[in-house]
């Protein structure tokens, strides 16, 4: 396992260094190079290319960027970044140093969400352990709870302005970030894996993977499995695969949540071979996001889990942008009524209609998730939302569905 | 080159004036925060679109060049 530690506890600066040596000492040019060619893919949730990302700030930096290490994990289904902070923390710090040296950056952010205490500590202690010149230009700040401090504009208003809500782009972190220098902002799980290929050269990443997909990643399994938590893949394995290393299924399953509430509803049956990756998911219209994998027993009503979720989305909002703060709780709250079975005439109709319309119409991409989400739970649900709209549960008045392997 | 319609949705309030001025192109949502058509603004309704820009109170509204549009 290379980003997840199977012993407890944080792993120290001499472990670190014993098991994978000294930070090589490539030139800028050379490290992005070798992102390039490993084809590294951000872990973030949006996928962008790692290498073709610090190449645009080292184009815009001259010395002067910032480079700003995601761990705000705000993904109420994610826990991947804590536990990667938390038992690998020198592995982050050194994908963030790298990334300063590639990128022309003096100043190092953490930004890590104010809940992963234990994530924060083991990042204070491992930093405490690196050299003073390394310590003066890193600092560890904490992200607010919420769902949307991690987005990468609202990160860098953060750092600015106290302010965890998302400006309006352009200008994008890259161009004019924290103090108005290009920022680089990637995620902490991209930052390690960074740091590994810095180490072992782009071949070794290209050598890990099943069928077209290349390189390793984090899931973090949850729902109707044996044993949920943090797993490390090859990527290409399929979502049979993810479910066998959570110790395999508990009970009957019909649908999974791909990519956490970001992502979307996908059948089980019909995607059981799915190859975890971002370009394969993307090919289906699914996504691998942040790597949130969760199994919805059959027992479960479809609709009743999507009210819950559109319900936590639209109270996310950062309430700056009109479609967002009226259309997704307009949207939660037919979901809702739905999910109760008090629909009222029209509700189904309106909710098609709402999620088409709020796509694109936030200065972040808030809305266009939620929206996304809502519309795969319309296609993997449709009988049971017309059973709703009749205000019949489908998984209640059709007990064979609710077998029990 | 050409012209796109481009709005600040953190600054729009949802008065609502451009869909009035330019029907062509913008629609208000159940709300009344405006929709606006994706694409060119065509050169015969370029005029009113001005006129919405300028008529917007908070100025959240603008015209912007196709190229940067394309860079976002």
């Amino acid at each position: 396992m290379e980003l997840i530690a199977r012993a407890a506890g944080a792993e120290s600066l001499a472990a670190h260094l014993q098991r994978l040596g000294p930070m090589p000492a490539l030139p800028s040019g050379a490290l992005i190079a070798e992102l390039e060619a490993s084809g590294l893919l951000g872990r973030g949730g949006a996928g962008f290319p790692v290498g073709r990302k610090w190449r645009a700030v080292a184009e815009r930096a001259a010395g002067g960027a910032v480079v700003l290490a995601n761990g705000a994990e705000g993904e109420p289904l994610s826990l991947k970044d804590r536990s990667l902070m938390a038992a690998r923390p020198h592995l982050v710090i050194d994908g963030a140093l790298l990334a300063a040296r590639a990128v022309g950056a003096n100043d190092i952010i953490f930004y890590v969400g104010g809940e992963h205490a234990t994530a924060q500590a083991a990042l204070r202690q491992a930093l405490a352990e690196r050299p003073g010149d390394v310590r003066r230009r890193t600092r560890i700040v904490t992200a607010p709870a919420g769902y949307v401090s991690g987005e990468e504009s609202a990160a860098v208003h953060y750092v600015n302005a106290g302010d965890a809500r998302p400006t309006t782009t352009p200008p994008r972190p890259f161009e004019r970030g924290v103090g108005g220098r290009p920022t680089l902002v990637q995620n902490v799980e991209s930052l390690a894996l960074a740091a590994l290929i810095a180490r072992r050269g782009h071949a070794w990443y290209q050598g890990l993977g099943h069928g077209r997909a290349r390189g390793i990643g984090l899931l973090t399994v949850s729902g109707a499995v044996n044993r949920a938590g943090v797993h490390e893949i090859e990527l290409g394995a399929t979502l049979s695969d993810a479910a066998a290393a959570a110790g395999g299924l508990r009970g009957d399953v019909r649908a999974v949540l791909l990519g956490g509430y970001f992502g979307g509803w996908a059948d089980l049956h019909e995607q059981w071979g799915l190859p975890l990756d971002a370009p394969s998911m993307r090919a289906r219209g699914l996504a691998l996001g942040c790597g949130v994998v969760h199994f919805l027993a059959s027992g479960t009503c479809g609709v009743e889990a999507t009210a819950q979720l559109m319900t936590y989305l639209a109270s996310q909002s950062a309430r700056q942008c009109g479609p967002c703060v009226f259309g997704l709780s307009a949207i939660a709250g037919a979901a809702q009524r739905l999910a109760a079975q008090s629909a009222q005439p029209g509700d189904l109709d309106r909710i098609i209609r709402w999620s088409r319309q709020v796509t694109g119409r936030g200065a972040c991409h808030h809305p266009d998730g939620a929206a996304a989400l809502m519309q795969s739970a319309l296609q993997v649900f449709a009988d049971d939302f017309v059973g709703h709209q009749h205000r019949r549960c489908l998984t209640i008045s059709q007990p064979a569905r609710v077998a029990v392997a | 080159m050409g012209e796109v319609l481009e709005i600040d949705r953190i600054r729009c309030d949802g008065h609502g004036l451009c869909a009035e001025l330019l029907p062509e192109l913008i629609s208000l949502d159940d709300w009344g925060y405006p929709i606006i058509k994706p694409g060119k603004v065509p050169p015969s309704v370029v005029e009113h679109a001005r006129r919405a820009v300028d008529a917007c109170p908070v100025l959240a509204l603008r015209l912007a060049r196709t190229a940067a549009a394309v860079a976002r």
